[in-house]
């Protein structure tokens, strides 16, 4: 048996734990308020901005396969496409989604279609709102340029995984005079969009996005159980340090 | 009936993605076993996306064509060079002297390009993160990356092991201990993402 399954276990344990407390703490008070971070403040405002001026917003999820860890940086993006599909959709131009990753794409489409299902608006659906821009990062980022160029785009959220070639979408937002809102799980990325971007999500602030767009209980009480578990990691690497220090464990 | 698609779609998630999750922790060969078949699945799944992928691309570009969008001409070539491409693959192998040649003389140069613009474009970012943003941590990052550069380029007119010392301990001292506090709320917030999924919170699926 591995030998740090039961830490492994323990660890997954408390996560659910807190996870679940905190779910039914919200559900009893749900109008605590989060932490603030005002790049998500400053997102709402340009989302609002953008229906009012009838330009279009552009989410990149990035090429994060989902059945794969960086994945999972890519269903963050998709949670706040859906949000941001709902907050624009009495727009002229509905949101365009683009991705570097089959399945990521025909998640997006699906997640397009069931956010105006949701509001009974189903007409405003079309596939092409949710395209694959390119297969590789290189192509990825060239194929997602035109979409920033030709349609009008007045924000742009990137939220999923990618590599240095980032800072090619972000310049062209730059070139356009667009709102940039930008999170990423590969540490390359997070450093490139800490230089270029105008609104820069380091670390978890990504896995935040849910949860400052109002996209559900789940989302509030899993932010909180992070913050908690972020404790328990540190309280554990200080317990780890002293115990090596005093040559408690080798 | 939406809704019923949407709840079996839920409890089929929730109910692979547990069996999954348990095979990881617990050795049951009869759980084992189906872990690697959903597994096996999820990879034929993922390649079977990958060509839906390619269609998706194709038909983006086929209708701004016939609606004569603007890089028409762009997008003329993107699609004859995905024929061409595939043709040359298909039929002759994807390690075939042609198929190899398309990619050392195409697609190779094409990325090396864009990895020179992207040298400017991080240099000109750079430049105007101190005129957007600036504060200490600006300063950190702009002075951090000034000493990682003097302490990586060679000069034979000038001493720069100093710099390269500097540089070495900026890497294994604070950048270590940054990239491990990082990569700590990455995994944190992977693992609170898995969660909302196993539970049926987060439905990308649809629903």
């Amino acid at each position: 048996m591995n030998p740090i399954l039961p830490f492994e276990l323990g660890f997954a344990g408390l996560f659910f734990i807190i996870l679940v407390i905190y779910a039914l703490v919200i559900r009893k008070r749900p109008d605590r308020p989060l932490r603030e971070i005002p790049a998500f403040a400053r997102l709402g405002r340009s989302v609002g901005l953008a229906v009012e001026a009838g330009k279009r917003l552009h989410i990149s999820l990035g090429y994060g396969g989902v059945n794969d860890v960086p994945g999972a940086s890519g269903l963050v993006g998709l949670t706040m496409l859906q949000r941001i599909a709902r907050a624009a959709s009495i727009s002229d131009k509905p949101p365009i989604a683009t991705s570097g990753e089959g399945t990521l794409g025909i998640l997006s489409q699906d997640t397009l279609h069931s956010a105006y299902q949701a509001i009974r608006s189903e007409s405003l659906f079309d596939p092409m709102y949710g395209q694959i821009s390119g297969l590789t990062p290189f192509s990825y980022a060239a194929g997602t340029l035109p979409v920033i160029f030709d349609q009008q785009v007045s924000t742009t959220v990137l939220a999923g995984h990618f590599g240095s070639e980032v800072a090619l979408i972000v310049d062209a937002n730059e070139r356009v005079g667009s709102h940039t809102l930008a999170g990423s799980d590969n540490l390359e990325a997070q450093a490139v969009l800490y230089a270029s971007a105008q609104d820069p999500l380091i670390g978890e602030e990504l896995y935040a996005g849910g949860a400052y767009l109002n996209a559900g209980l789940m989302h509030q009480a899993s932010l909180r159980a992070q913050d908690a578990m972020r404790w328990v990691v540190i309280l554990g690497i200080l317990l780890g340090s002293m115990l090596k220090l005093f040559g408690v464990i080798k | 009936m939406n809704r019923l698609r949407t709840s079996l779609s839920v409890a089929l998630v929730i109910a692979i993605g547990l069996i999954v999750l348990a095979g990881y922790f617990l050795e049951n060969p009869m759980l084992n076993t189906l872990q690697t078949v959903f597994l096996h699945w999820a990879a034929i799944l993922a390649s079977v996306a990958l060509i839906v992928g390619v269609f998706n691309l194709l038909n983006v570009h086929i209708r701004k064509i016939n609606t004569g969008q603007k890089g028409s001409l762009y997008s003329l070539i993107l699609i004859l060079s995905l024929i061409v491409t595939i043709l040359v693959a298909g039929f002759l192998g994807p390690t075939s002297e042609w198929s190899l040649w398309i990619f050392n003389n195409i697609q190779l140069p094409v990325e090396t390009s864009l990895l020179a613009v992207l040298a400017v474009v991080l240099a000109v970012a750079s430049a105007r993160l101190l005129g957007r943003r600036f504060n200490a941590f600006t300063l950190v990052f702009v002075l951090t990356v000034l000493v990682v550069l003097a302490g990586s380029i060679s000069l034979s007119f000038l001493d720069l092991s100093a710099m390269a010392a500097i540089r070495s301990w900026f890497e294994r001292v604070p950048a270590t201990a940054g990239v491990r506090g990082i990569l700590l709320g990455v995994a944190l917030g992977t693992v609170a993402t898995g969660f909302r999924l196993l539970l049926g919170s987060d439905r990308p699926y649809g629903g």
